[in-house]
């Protein structure tokens, strides 16, 4: 799926630095997105690939680097002990709006109903009206297979349930880039299926996706560029068929051979 | 918690040296607080048990209390003094009592936000500050405030006593909601963050409710303080501000009337309901959501 006609990136990262204390998680790396792009990325456990999604919707302050949504960059400073900050809150809200975000765990509002869930941002971000807002909340979760779900606590579905909920949530707000971050890692292996079917639903549709993942599977099959990080940095780039057909990195070829077994 | 059938003698009879133990602990703390109540509907003027009232003589028995409690003087058999003394006390505990509670309330949460980030410095030092006045003996917290607040013009007067409440409660909000807190998933708050929320919205749609639990155990226990509180009253109340315990305290000092007996009475209801709507309206939730007690 690529759009030569597009000149300008649903999503543009560069030289993103990112250090806990010592440990330095993110050495520099550059991703770009271009509409209807379909990233997988992929990495053993402690390469960086969630602080790396999670920096750029600015959940985690990026040490350096510049994030552009549509072109749009997040502008940045320090404060005064010399941290980086982003220069505008409300720029950072209101980009945050367009890159819609599913957790691992789920993060649905334990004190919200599913449809609840859905609506708020809704109501109180995009400031749609209450009925407007119920009938895009129902229409996406129809979406999910949730419709029936709909009045259902958190705590009284499955997590399978509650993931396609929380893909429902984000989406509604119909983002330009959908984020997961390994949105069925916390998942019975019997659940994984329906939620991957739903992300592969969102992939057929021409949608924007980053997807951290260990689901091999998905990255081969859905995803239309994969992107292998270690240690902080991408190691090796391409397009499925070339990066599991061939192989040009060892490491990925042991992480994917350990992936595998 | 039956005993089963494989419990050895041993066993047995420690159980029921338990269940005996349980029942006198029970009994002690409850015993004190139901002798209160029929002697407020005696008619005698004193704190006792009458032969009548123990043959179940419905003459023994009487609202005469209750009528002087709501200022009603007109019994002639009343020999103690009688005023409106006992409604101004309610009306200005509770006025007193809320706004305390308020106040608490909210500077407790912002407290307890603030001291479960971890990049707050001084942490342990402040919280050990906030809770204080919990277990520096009431007399001396008093006398402290006394002298101080004299000296900023706050004795006799409504504020430094709502001021006085509000420092007084102000720990156990604090604790509740720092307890909730740790048991608080962060990552909900993302979820709201990464949904284009800002930082206060989030804060009462996401957060607030759901460390509601903690803010309403706290903020009841904040306004039971105040209800209750005497020492501090002595010190700071002018006389205009009478409180309920003020006049209790009074009460019991200048002549022993049974009319505190029958606000005793009314107190110990009133506690009764407030604390079992409370329960009934967690467990409500509880169901509804399926949410576990934290």
């Amino acid at each position: 799926m690529t759009h030569p006609s597009e000149t300008v990136l649903a999503l543009k990262v560069e030289d993103m630095h990112k250090r806990f204390g010592e440990v330095e998680v993110l050495k520099g790396v550059h991703l770009d997105a271009a509409v209807g792009d379909v990233i997988s990325l992929l990495g053993a456990s402690g390469s960086g690939k969630s602080t790396l999604l999670r920096c750029i919707n600015l959940l985690e302050t990026p040490d350096s680097g510049t994030v552009s949504v549509h072109g749009e960059t997040i502008g940045m400073t320090t404060d005064k002990t010399g941290q980086p900050v982003p220069s505008d809150m409300s720029q950072v809200i209101r980009l945050r709006s367009r890159l819609g975000m599913v957790f691992q765990s789920f993060n649905l509002w334990q004190h919200m109903t599913v449809l609840e869930n859905v609506t708020e941002a809704l109501v109180q971000v995009l400031k749609m009206s209450k009925p407007d807002a119920l009938d895009r909340a129902r229409a996406t979760l129809d979406k999910v297979g949730m419709f029936d779900r709909q009045d259902y606590y958190p705590a009284h579905i499955s997590g399978g349930q509650q993931q396609r909920a929380a893909i429902a949530r984000a989406l509604a707000m119909e983002p330009e880039v959908m984020l997961f971050d390994e949105p069925t890692s916390a998942l019975d292996p019997e659940l994984v299926g329906e939620v991957l079917k739903v992300m592969r639903a969102l992939a057929d549709e021409g949608r924007t996706m980053i997807v951290v993942t260990h689901e091999i599977g998905f990255a081969r099959d859905v995803s239309n560029k994969v992107i292998f990080l270690h240690e902080g940095a991408i190691e090796s780039q391409g397009a499925p068929a070339q990066m599991f057909g061939n192989p040009e990195s060892e490491r990925f070829r042991q992480f994917l051979s350990n992936a595998l077994h | 918690m039956g005993l089963p059938a494989y419990a050895s003698p041993g066993q047995r009879l420690w159980h029921y040296i338990y269940l005996t133990i349980c029942a006198f602990v029970l009994f002690f703390l409850v015993m004190p607080l139901v002798a209160v109540i029929p002697i407020s509907f005696s008619v005698s003027p004193f704190l006792q048990f009458t032969p009548e009232m123990l043959r179940l003589d419905p003459d023994a028995f009487s609202l005469r209390w209750y009528r002087m409690m709501m200022g009603d003087c007109s019994d002639p058999g009343i020999t103690t003094v009688c005023s409106d003394n006992w409604k101004i006390g309610a009306k200005n505990s509770l006025f007193i009592g809320i706004i305390a509670t308020a106040l608490a309330t909210t500077l407790g949460i912002l407290a307890a936000l603030g001291l479960s980030r971890p990049i707050m410095p001084f942490r342990k030092l402040i919280m050990a500050l906030m809770i204080s006045p919990l277990i520096v003996p009431l007399i001396i917290t008093a006398s402290g405030m006394f002298f101080f607040f004299a000296k900023l013009n706050l004795v006799s007067t409504y504020t430094g006593l709502i001021l006085a409440h509000t420092i007084l409660g102000l720990p156990f909000v604090v604790i509740t909601v720092t307890a909730t807190l740790v048991g608080f998933d962060a990552s909900l708050t993302r979820a709201a963050a990464s949904l284009g929320g800002g930082p206060v919205r989030n804060f009462f749609k996401v957060q607030m409710p759901l460390i509601l639990p903690g803010v309403i155990s706290g903020a009841l226990f904040a306004f039971i303080t105040s209800f209750d509180e005497v020492v501090i009253v002595l010190f700071i109340g002018g006389p205009d501000q009478i409180t309920l315990p003020r006049q209790m305290w009074s009460g019991i000092r200048q002549e022993i009337s049974p009319t505190i007996l029958s606000v005793a009475t009314i107190l110990v209801i009133l506690s009764i309901c407030l604390l079992t709507t409370v329960e009934l309206l967690r467990r409500r939730s509880e169901r509804l959501r399926g949410i576990r007690p934290t």
